[in-house]
């Protein structure tokens, strides 16, 4: 098997990534910019319904269910969208996926895709794969097209190119749109868009899209969205082809009516998106007369067999919990090394990879609970990141001062006589650096401590010391 | 049966043996105590169908039944819109005449580009969250006709209207394997710091007519 989740597998370590995003001003802004707008959005249109806890509940139970019973629903739904007119095909991992995908472009003998936000695609490095077979992918979400002309990676699940600002973004389109002149407006910005992408989605006869639902019961998609890239890609072209992780599928058509509630407010803070768009299989006369499915697992049966993290696969990919985390909102995404950024990516990236790469990632977290208060479907991010955590130090992949400060606590920790000890060893030790009861400036490996947080000084007498020294006294 | 699929499913099943409830019952339990409907009035509906479309700058124009023709007329005059496109089972009596309205016979898509606009009926409305949909019967169109042109004039009945999303869901499963797109406001984007763009690539405006009995 060779999982892939784009380029996780060599990503530096999360500290060394976030250390170097830190020290740019310029991206921590947009960031910081980005996510309070978000944040700000969600929480009002959240707070206006009333039974928004109600919604959660079933959703995590919706999809905790499907996922009990994934085998049967996938099989189920294979055999309504067969039905429908689409064609169904399985994809171990990513090289499986984009040599379909690949194969079924070339059997149409065209060198050209239009693609709708797919971060499964991003997953899989489909594009790289597309333009070594000679095909050019031309993304069409604004953000994506922003990420794909500026040859940079997507940095948020919902606004990939959310640590770009305008100046940027139209140094980036004089130049690949090669234009003559170019306002600053965003208004500019979305007309250039327009104006480019709009001859392609006339034009190319291939469209490539991900999923946000695949509905077993009917075999029916949908895919939620705003700018109208979606509808173009998803009805103008002969061909479509939807690339969709298993666990994208839920039960019923029914069940689309909790989730089209709490993903688009969660996700961009609106009561609806602009569009969505649902079809089943091939409808004669009206978009795509040949539909292919392609189901992929690229490591989602790993997180489906431990039973502790399985509910990370419930994720509907909103990234309310990215523009919740505080850690998140420090680094942006690119810190995370993986196309799956901020809480959910550190608990999904890890685990798509079997735990054998970015084993970093459960630490990137201070596991203040942000996250899980936001998740619509209300994954326990931070109880998976402890579970995570315990993995990677099973695998031997801890830090080896973890490992040390764990060492030698089992051993003080092990009898009162060797507890009492270290504790007078430690008021020792601790005398030079110790300023009005705090520890600041510890040297070594416990500078990564003293350098963030606050530490103080163990005290002159312990509890078990004042303890005896109480019932010395009594008795005189 | 591909042998990627057979190694897919067994594997799904290995790594679910801790499961041993069964579906059915389990589905069943799932608690769904949301708001499934509400007993909102008509006239309330409407108006707050129509506060959510204004939130989104579209033009609500109400009025009766005998008077759709001419309500298209005055949306059409106030947009400077000239050359129009209909889809096929439009009924004939709501086009106003000094028009030039082009009825889609399968036009191309460069066909399609070139006009100034759209006007169509539709399935029904969602009042809670301002979202009109559209099944894209005859009188609605194939999908491209209310995609590429730049300007969308969308007639909705007000029986039609419902009040919360899980009634629209319902009315939509009866829909069976047509193809649904919902429509909430312009197409929009906020991926440029996050300022709100109305229109990208679907249409720039949207104009609606509540046709009230």
């Amino acid at each position: 098997m060779s999982e892939r989740v784009g380029e996780a597998a060599t990503a530096p370590a999360f500290p060394d990534a976030a250390k170097r995003l830190m020290t740019n001003q310029q991206l921590r802004r947009n960031v910081r910019h980005a996510t309070e707008v978000i944040r700000g959005k969600r929480s009002k249109v959240v707070g206006e319904m009333p039974d928004w806890e109600m919604l959660r509940e079933s959703g995590h139970q919706i999809k905790e269910h499907t996922l009990r019973h994934l085998d049967f629903y996938l099989e189920q739904f294979e055999q309504a969208c067969m039905r429908a007119g689409g064609q169904v095909h399985w994809a171990r991992d990513a090289d499986d996926a984009n040599q379909i995908i690949t194969g079924i472009i070339q059997s149409h003998n065209e060198s050209e895709v239009i693609k709708v936000k797919t971060m499964t695609s991003d997953e899989t490095r489909l594009n790289s794969a597309l333009e070594a077979a000679g095909i050019t992918p031309y993304e069409t979400d604004l953000a994506d097209l922003i990420v794909q002309l500026g040859e940079d990676k997507p940095s948020h699940i919902v606004v990939p190119a959310l640590h770009r600002n305008k100046m940027e973004i139209r140094e980036i389109f004089l130049k690949k749109m090669k234009l003559d002149a170019l306002g600053d407006r965003p208004e500019d910005l979305t007309n250039a868009a327009r104006d480019y992408l709009r001859e392609k989605f006339l034009r190319v006869k291939v469209g490539v899209s991900g999923a946000n639902f695949a509905i077993a019961e009917t075999g029916a998609v949908c895919v939620v969205e705003s700018e109208g890239n979606g509808r173009m890609c998803l009805s103008l072209p002969q061909v479509l082809i939807s690339l969709v992780g298993i666990e994208k599928v839920i039960p019923t058509f029914n069940d689309l009516e909790v989730f089209l509630q709490l993903l688009p407010r969660s996700a961009t803070g609106e009561r609806m998106n602009p569009y969505n768009s649902i079809w089943t299989g091939v409808t004669p006369g009206d978009g795509p007369q040949e539909f292919h499915v392609v189901l992929l697992d690229n490591g989602r049966i790993h997180v489906l067999a431990d039973t502790e993290s399985r509910e990370t696969l419930d994720c509907i990919r909103c990234g309310a919990c990215l523009n919740a985390c505080p850690v998140y909102r420090q680094t942006g995404g690119h810190a995370y090394g993986s196309v799956y950024g901020g809480p959910i990516g550190a608990i999904l990236t890890p685990q798509l990879q079997n735990m054998e790469h970015s084993q970093s990632l459960p630490y990137a977290s201070s596991l203040c609970g942000a996250c899980y208060e936001v998740c619509p479907v209300k994954i326990n991010i931070p109880e998976i990141l402890v579970h995570l955590r315990g993995k990677v130090v099973e695998r031997g992949g801890a830090p080896f001062s973890e490992k040390l400060a764990m060492k030698t606590a089992a051993f003080g920790l092990a009898g009162p006589a060797r507890l009492s000890g270290m504790q007078k060893l430690a008021r020792i030790g601790q005398r030079p650096f110790e300023h009005d009861g705090e520890l600041r400036n510890l040297p070594g490996m416990l500078s990564n401590w003293t350098s963030f947080r606050d530490m103080p000084a163990i005290p002159k007498e312990s509890f078990r010391e004042w303890w005896a020294k109480r019932e010395q006294d009594e008795m005189k | 049966m591909s042998t990627a699929k057979q190694e897919i499913l067994e594997r799904i099943r290995g790594a679910l043996r801790d499961v041993e409830s069964s579906r059915a019952d389990e589905y069943a339990a799932i608690p769904r105590a949301y708001v499934q409907s509400t007993s909102d009035a008509l006239d309330q509906r409407l108006g707050l169908l129509t506060d959510r479309l204004h939130d989104y700058d579209a033009t609500v124009y109400r009025c009766a039944p005998t008077d759709i023709q001419r309500t298209i007329g005055e949306a059409l005059i106030a947009r400077e819109k000239e050359r129009i496109l209909v889809p096929v089972g439009l009924p004939g009596e709501w086009l106003p005449p000094s028009f030039d309205f082009v009825v889609d016979r399968g036009l191309t898509y460069e066909e399609i580009n070139v006009m100034e606009g759209v006007v169509t009926g539709s399935a029904f409305a969602i009042a809670f969250t301002g979202t009109i949909v559209l099944r894209h019967s005859a009188e609605e169109g194939r999908r491209a006709l209310t995609l590429i042109p730049d300007y969308h004039l969308c007639v909705v009945q007000a029986r039609d209207v419902v009040q919360t999303v899980p009634e629209a869901i319902r009315k939509m499963a009866l829909f069976g394997a047509s193809p649904v797109t919902t429509v909430a406001g312009p197409s929009a984007t906020a991926d440029i710091e996050m300022t709100r763009i109305k229109g990208v690539h679907g249409p720039r405006t949207l104009d609606v007519i509540l046709v009230v009995d």
